[in-house]
């Protein structure tokens, strides 16, 4: 049986230096107008799911999809951290932030789950790699983000409980690949069991 | 039918409104006070998995124009966790320090059966019933990333839900409810369902086109002018007509 959350998942946008660096040209402009503060963050719905292994549908609207591969930080009772698990969470892409981005990331089947969760290891020293129909085209090295993992955790605990079964994704670094429909995505990453999944056309 | 959740001497139990009172599920009645009142939605279970719940922002246009914005094009939407939801004449945490915090009074939708790709003229198939949400919000915390951020929304205990969930059968028309905040008494804000932007049927049709909506999932469907500063010991109701008055009552810590 493979790994589903039970919680609530989150996501969060510029946890990565290198994206964060991308954007910090453009953070004191319109409609931004300052740095973010707070962790930004956004929720993968439950119809977003998709296990390892299956089939991910893409609408037409979106001919190519991003794929954000990162890790989920699953939570226990009492805010203790239970595991990890690979995500990959696909977006259709947009290039502003300002808007909560619901049609671009919560579209059915935009995440999938990686088969297992992990129990113990040290976040800061993750890392992952993305391969496309076998060719390595991402990288990402844990180590190197805005806010860690327990700085991240403590920061969205300031104003919301993470309940047994949340989840916490750690956030996607910068240059992350587009994939189609007919593609084969597979998250690799030392400690963890791979997470595959395929793309397909949506059904008209 | 009216539907609550309870606490009632140390456990929790499905109830229905008979006479002023609950009707508990063992057949015992409670007075409304001799309880607490939990968000009148059952958990999900087999799978157990969390309620979507979706928000719009900006769907009335008298509050489009308080905020000044202009009344946007498609749907303001933002998701919370389902741990954002408590009950009614429950406590709302105001953080020490801040500056304005304020309620939104909410026609919340409660969805009913599977629902994907619906059209408008078949939406209402799709609902259960609807419950009265407060999404308070404190605009101290607002940021221009992807705003309103999760800081401002999804704040433990920031969500009051409820009493009641209420059957479709017993909402003939809920595009004409009359809606209102009283804050210690006094009305402060004043508004009618029928002035939503994207009314309830086009949110159905809108979310399922790239969305499946599931049997529980919550739509709260925005809120009119009208919105105040709220402090320390105020008692709020947020009242929709046919579906309930929801208590609850600030504290700051």
């Amino acid at each position: 049986m493979s790994f589903l959350p039970t919680g609530t998942v989150y996501g969060v946008l510029l946890n990565f230096r290198a994206e964060f660096d991308a954007l910090a040209p453009r953070m004191h402009e319109p409609p931004y107008k300052a740095p973010p503060k707070a962790p930004v963050l956004y929720v993968k719905t439950a119809n977003t799911w998709t296990p390892s292994g299956g089939a991910i549908a893409v609408p037409a609207r979106a001919p190519e999809v991003e794929v954000g591969a990162t890790v989920g930080m699953v939570f226990g009772e009492a805010g203790r951290v239970a595991g990890y698990v690979l995500m990959n969470d696909l977006s259709v892409p947009h290039a502003s932030f300002f808007r909560p981005p619901v049609k671009f990331k919560c579209l059915d089947g935009f995440l999938g789950i990686g088969p297992a969760l992990r129990e113990g290891g040290d976040p800061d020293r993750f890392s992952l790699e993305v391969r496309i129909d076998g060719e390595l085209r991402h990288a990402a090295d844990f180590s190197q983000l805005v806010r860690s993992a327990a700085q991240l955790r403590a920061d969205v605990g300031e104003f919301m409980t993470l309940r047994p079964g949340d989840v916490l994704m750690l956030g996607c670094n910068a240059g992350r690949p587009l994939a189609k429909a007919g593609q084969r995505i597979e998250i690799t990453a030392p400690g963890f069991e791979p997470l595959v999944n395929t793309l397909v056309q949506e059904a008209a | 039918m009216k539907h609550a959740r309870v606490v009632f001497e140390g456990r929790t139990f499905d109830a229905t409104e008979r006479d002023g009172q609950l009707l508990l599920a063992d057949g015992r009645t409670a007075a409304f006070d001799a309880v607490q009142w939990l968000p009148p939605l059952a958990p999900l279970t087999s799978p157990a998995r969390p309620r979507t719940v979706l928000a719009l922002g900006l769907n009335y246009a008298d509050h489009a124009k308080e905020l000044e914005f202009k009344a946007p094009e498609e749907p303001l939407v933002f998701v919370k966790g389902e741990g954002a939801l408590i009950g009614h004449r429950q406590i709302t945490r105001r953080p020490k320090g801040v500056q304005f915090m304020h309620y939104e009074c909410e026609l919340a939708v409660v969805v009913g059966r599977t629902a994907r790709k619906v059209k408008r003229g078949d939406a209402y198939d799709f609902i259960a019933g609807y419950t009265v949400a407060n999404d308070y919000a404190i605009r101290d915390y607002l940021e221009n990333w992807y705003r309103p951020n999760l800081r401002v929304k999804n704040r433990d205990t920031c969500t009051p839900i409820g009493p009641w969930l209420v059957d479709a059968a017993d909402v003939p028309d809920p595009q004409a409810l009359a809606l209102s905040t009283t804050v210690n008494g006094q009305v402060t804000q004043r508004g009618s369902t029928k002035d939503m932007i994207f009314d309830v049927p086009f949110l159905i049709e809108y979310f399922s086109s790239f969305m499946t909506l599931s049997p529980g999932d919550l739509i709260l469907t925005g809120t009119p002018d009208g919105v105040v500063d709220c402090k320390h010991g105020d008692v709020i109701v947020t009242e929709i007509e046919r579906v309930g008055a929801l208590m609850n009552t600030i504290e700051e810590s």
